[in-house]
């Protein structure tokens, strides 16, 4: 089913306010090779959807800014920062995690989880994350409440953009941006701390010690929240991201969105209190949908690429919506299908379980089961053998073989420890490490949080060798504590004599 | 020029392209976009004025900030020499047991005997330490002037039939060339060295060689023929031939005696460098007694 909502109807039929939207497509579709940006003065709402995405502003704002500061206790001296990039270092701290750099691959798996949580809830309730989540978001709805505290609410603003400058005009403008860069020097400053650590980046911060790398990004932090959550706004949702592009393959009729019950609206009019609401459909035209929306867009012409799915339409017509006498949700979470379907005179049904959302669902599941199983079979060592390949073999002087190799020996974890290393393939094959004592099974200190590189050597008696002029398959296997790693290799028998 | 074609649906020009029946709209561009490009154009100027920038006829523009490759690299050269000192200094003061012992040390010293053996000693030992016919094989058991780390150490610092005045020397005469022996002597001595090594000879030939051996070769290569370590003499009884095992090869160098020569690398590497070289070729050689001259049933 698909649902065509025409915008090019002549606009002059068409009474009451336009979008601003609109407006601007208006203004630049007969020429003009660059477009300026048409100020938006969103209106403040109360209702449910508001007083959630304050709620999950001050959550969002409260990890954001917390989180370098939650100490987590580590052995020696190994950073104390529960989340922390350390780049000098090469690790990344998550609480209990600790990758290092060769396990990037945790992190893609991470990425591709939140990219398909994405999908599966956008299929099924639309672009929330853009809506309540997203840092533009989050950002500019402390920015547009910052201007609200100077200027005022939109008819305010408007107004004091119309007159010429003055003493109030000119305080309540500086004050704002004033307030603004503080709060981007925040958002930028803070960004920092999850690189180095945190108190003791405060101090050499202000007393000019940090690294350079701290300054220019707090510089570039400070600049970009400026100027996105400030003056680009709703331009980097429509101009910049890519995801307002691609939810429309996520998307489908079947999708909850903010959506105008058209079926219920629909003939719009003005209505005087005395008037009988027989043949006309609810919606009065007061365009306080479209006064609130932070992206200037009239929700009205149905789904649209600038539409974030913030929900301050829908608590601005419930607003309206009981002051006229009529029910509420003309706006609302809604599908396309359930709008067309009641507009047929039927019952709408909601179907949350579709192929596309089963087929995100499956690779969600799939994908955090492979994480899951990555998590929990992790080792502690993790080792490689390099097998010499210059020479392959040495023939000793008895007719003995000799094989050299590197065990680069990883300890992922913060303890020094002690390994047991074992080769099999190659009977009575002699274990040698130089400069280390001679055991049977070798035993090899491996230092804590890095990677131990070991020279040994495998002879293989001149019995072993007679007759024998290939290479034959060969296990190290490197036993620490309960863990054993067993690494496959082999052993070059070289040229028979 | 034929005149604009419109959209239907928006009212917006279209470039003209077309795929497949999609024709691109020709939106105007935002305008921050533009002052993104003359943002750009103003960082060219402001980096022109700082940086190195224009060509001349005599050199360049330097910039107010003076910037200079060449200066930084110099800088990171000497911040490298210093921290290379302090690597040498921890070289210099153990000793050779000490730093093959210590897992630190000996991988400091691997990394340093690795490149420094790359840079001098592969060109004819070959880059893995392997050796050819003529350059001894570093990483077998078999050394002729001794396989422990001070023997290494002191082969490294000496030479052998070096321009070092107190180089390792010893000399495999010419005995077919320089008419010490006849052609058929030689040839009877070939086939005993061959005996000597456990393969089999002409019997009338090794019985006719037995007395030359006593005569010619015994006082070096010793009368079982195991060499002697302390002349560099090649142990002639094991399996491992710095000039070949064949009967040609052997009797060439009975013919004409080739001395190799390893050069002194005294005065030309620290004794820290000497000593982490050392290390490197005693490691790879497995780290174990040398056998060179172990007594083998001949």
């Amino acid at each position: 089913m698909t649902i065509i909502i025409d915008r090019t109807r002549d606009r002059s039929t068409r009474t009451g306010a336009v979008s601003v939207a609109e407006k601007q497509r208006e203004k630049t579709r007969p020429t003009g090779l660059y477009k300026a940006r048409v100020p938006i003065y969103p209106k403040l709402v109360n209702g449910r959807w508001r007083w959630i995405k304050w709620a999950l502003l001050i959550v969002m704002l409260a990890i954001y800014y917390i989180t370098p500061w939650i100490r987590w206790d580590r052995p020696g001296a190994l950073p104390d920062q529960a989340v922390l990039v350390d780049f000098d270092g090469g690790r990344f701290y998550f609480f209990m995690i600790q990758l290092w750099p060769q396990e990037v691959y945790f992190i893609t798996g991470l990425l591709v989880l939140a990219a398909l949580s994405l999908f599966l809830v956008t299929a099924l309730f639309g672009r929330l994350w853009c809506g309540y989540a997203c840092p533009q978001t989050v950002w500019t709805d402390l920015y547009i409440h910052v201007e609200r505290m100077f200027e005022g609410d939109r008819n305010a603003r408007m107004r004091l953009d119309a007159v010429p400058m003055s003493f109030n005009k000119l305080w309540r403008k500086a004050g704002k941006h004033a307030v603004w860069i503080g709060v981007a020097f925040g958002t930028g400053g803070a960004w920092i701390f999850y690189f180095h650590d945190a108190p003791d980046l405060i101090r050499t911060f202000w007393v000019g010690t940090a690294p350079m790398t701290a300054y220019v990004s707090c510089a570039i932090l400070t600049f970009t929240t400026y100027v996105f959550a400030g003056h680009m706004r709703e331009q980097v949702c429509t101009y910049m991201c890519p995801w307002p592009r691609i939810q429309g393959a996520m998307l489908d009729e079947q999708s909850f969105q903010v959506t105008y019950r058209y079926d219920r609206g629909e003939p719009r009019g003005p209505h005087k209190k005395a008037e009988s609401w027989e043949g006309r459909g609810d919606c009065i035209d007061c365009n306080q949908c479209v006064v609130v929306c932070p992206m200037g867009i009239d929700i009205r012409d149905g789904a649209q690429l600038e539409c974030i799915n913030c929900g301050l339409c829908i608590d601005a017509c419930n607003e309206v919506m009981e002051k006229v006498g009529r029910p509420r949700g003309l706006i609302a979470y809604d599908t396309d299908a359930a709008v067309a379907t009641r507009n047929c005179g039927r019952k709408p049904q909601h179907r949350l379980i579709r192929p596309r959302t089963l087929y995100y669902g499956i690779a969600l599941a799939v994908v955090s089961g492979l994480m899951i199983w990555g998590f929990a079979t992790r080792k502690t060592i993790d080792v490689h053998a390099l097998r010499d390949r210059n020479p392959a073999s040495v023939r000793l002087h008895d007719g003995a073989v000799r094989n050299g190799y590197t065990l680069k020996i990883a300890n992922h974890g913060f303890e020094p420890a002690t390994v047991e290393v074992r080769y099999a393939g190659v009977p009575g094959a002699i274990l040698r490490s130089p400069g280390r004592p001679a055991s049977n099974p070798l035993r090899l200190g491996v230092d804590p949080n890095r990677v131990t590189s070991v020279r040994v050597f495998v002879t293989a008696p001149a019995a072993a060798t007679e007759g024998v002029d290939d290479s034959r398959p060969a296990t190290f296997e490197i036993r620490s504590g309960d863990e054993v790693e067993t690494v496959r290799t082999a052993f070059e028998f070289g040229e028979a004599r | 020029m034929s005149e604009p074609e419109r959209d239907e649906h928006s009212g917006i020009e279209t470039t003209g392209h077309e795929w497949d029946g999609i024709r691109e709209l020709d939106n105007p561009l935002p305008r921050w976009w533009l002052w993104i490009f003359y943002g750009c154009i103003l960082v060219a100027v402001v980096y022109w004025v700082l940086m190195p920038a224009w060509p001349g006829l005599n050199g360049y523009t330097p910039g107010v900030l003076k910037q200079s490759d060449r200066a930084d690299v110099a800088e990171q050269l000497s911040a490298l020499r210093v921290q290379r000192g302090r690597g040498e200094a921890m070289l210099a003061t153990a000793t050779l047991q000490q730093i093959e012992a210590d897992p630190a040390l000996q991988a400091h010293a691997l990394s340093v005997g690795q490149s420094v053996f790359g840079d001098n000693c592969a060109t004819c030992h070959g880059a893995g330490g392997g050796g050819t016919r003529g350059y001894p094989n570093l990483r077998d058991d078999v050394w002729l002037w001794g396989g422990t780390l001070e023997e290494i150490e002191h082969t490294l610092r000496v030479g052998v039939r070096s321009a070092h005045p107190k180089t390792r020397t010893s000399q495999m005469p010419a005995f077919g060339r320089d008419n010490m022996l006849t052609a058929g002597q030689v040839s009877d001595l070939t086939e005993y060295v061959v005996r000597l090594s456990g393969r089999p000879a002409d019997p009338a030939a090794v019985g006719r060689a037995q007395q030359l051996y006593a005569d010619n070769c015994a006082a070096c290569h010793t009368p079982t023929g195991v060499g002697d370590r302390l002349v560099g003499a090649p142990n002639l009884t094991d399996r491992e031939w710095l000039y070949g095992s064949d009967r040609d090869s052997i009797r060439g160098q009975i013919q004409n005696g080739r001395n190799g020569v390893m050069p002194t690398w005294e005065g030309r590497f620290s004794p820290g460098v000497i000593k982490a070289l050392a290390v490197y070729v005693h490691v790879n050689a497995g780290g174990g007694e040398a056998s060179g001259a172990a007594p083998a049933a001949p």
